[in-house]
């Protein structure tokens, strides 16, 4: 359904201009907008999070989270994602070789240090519906070539 | 664009609340940034211009709707084909004046705020759907369309209905655009 692009269509107009907020052009600058639309996603996640079908049991065990990680994918980005890995230890590597919030942008690596804008709210997305589930996470991104992508969850079980 | 995923109904839900939810978290960020509510009306305004200004192709390519011969006409086709496309919902249009250049739409339904059951504490300005206005004023313009576009009432302000007035400007210099053959 077209809703998808109204994401898609809102998410770029939030890297531009969230994004550019700060005028500082240096690394603390762009920490800032980074941290913004971070928080952006952790907000949406949280209350998506809240609206996420709940006929799957607790997570108990890690097979659940990864799971749930696949689901969530589909479940967003309308595909699945191309490899999703642990080791056993609270750590997945989510990786896709296609994400479709960062298609917008060009292909090539000058636009490389610009990625990291993309991701930042993804990343927090997941973060915000992994803590509504019980779940305190760290997720960061990295991109070695676009529009290839991985996230890198961290779980720790709260509470 | 892939087809959503096979079965699961769900899904289907879960982007129309990603859209929503996300645009929820954008106004709490704004307020969080901007303390008068004219300011975040403004933002919002400004950013959906600009999603506006790229969605119009996006429709286009869509709904491969035909040349307009009125303003009554293209009202319709946003309340009717666009809204409808892209939110689910099918707004009524009224006009409002002789001239038949301003007209209104009336929302019945708005998922935009499906999750929202009152504005903030201390907003009791903020048009909490501006992205909206600006979206259309956004796509009308690059269809040469001068738009004013604005919420005239709002159900979260505690009006009975909520309603969005186009009002159509002077048409814009069509020979600028125009190709040469």
């Amino acid at each position: 359904m077209a809703v998808v692009m109204l994401f898609q269509f809102l998410h770029a107009e939030m890297v531009a201009e969230l994004g550019a907020r700060d005028t500082d052009p240096g690394p603390g600058g762009q920490k800032r907008s980074l941290s913004v639309l971070e928080g952006t996603g952790f907000r949406a996640g949280q209350a998506l999070g809240d609206r996420l079908p709940r006929d799957t049991p607790a997570f108990r065990e890690e097979l659940d989270v990864l799971k749930f990680c696949k689901d969530l994918w589909v479940a967003v980005f309308q595909k699945q994602m191309d490899g999703l890995c642990t080791n056993h230890q609270g750590t997945y590597v989510l990786q896709d070789n296609s994400v479709p919030l960062l298609i917008p942008t060009a292909l090539g690596l000058q636009y490389l240090e610009d990625a990291p804008k993309f991701l930042a709210f993804t990343c927090g997305l997941l973060r915000g519906t992994l803590r509504t589930l019980g779940f305190q996470s760290l997720v960061t991104s990295s991109v070695a070539t676009l529009p290839a992508c991985k996230f890198q969850v961290v779980v720790r079980k709260s509470g | 664009m892939s087809r959503p995923a096979h079965g699961r109904p769900e899904y289907h839900k879960i982007n129309k609340d990603l859209f929503v939810l996300t645009y929820g978290a954008l106004v709490a960020q704004l307020c969080k940034d901007y303390e008068k509510d004219e300011d975040v009306n403004k933002y919002l305004d400004k950013m959906g211009y600009g999603i506006g200004t790229r969605l119009v192709e996006d429709f286009l390519a869509r709904s491969c709707v035909g040349r307009c011969h009125s303003y009554s006409e293209i009202t319709d086709i946003i309340a009717q084909v666009a809204f409808k496309m892209y939110l689910g919902i099918t707004p009524s249009v009224t006009c409002n004046n002789s001239s038949r250049n301003e007209f209104s739409l009336i929302l019945d339904k708005n998922p935009l705020v499906e999750f929202v059951e009152e504005l903030p504490a201390g907003r009791s300005s903020l048009c909490y759907c501006n992205l909206l206005c600006g979206i259309i004023r956004g796509a009308l313009e690059m269809v040469h369309l001068a738009a004013d576009v604005t919420f005239l009432q709002d159900r979260l302000k505690g009006d009975s209905v909520t309603e969005i007035g186009i009002t159509f400007l002077k048409k814009l210099d069509e020979k600028k655009y125009r190709r040469k053959k």
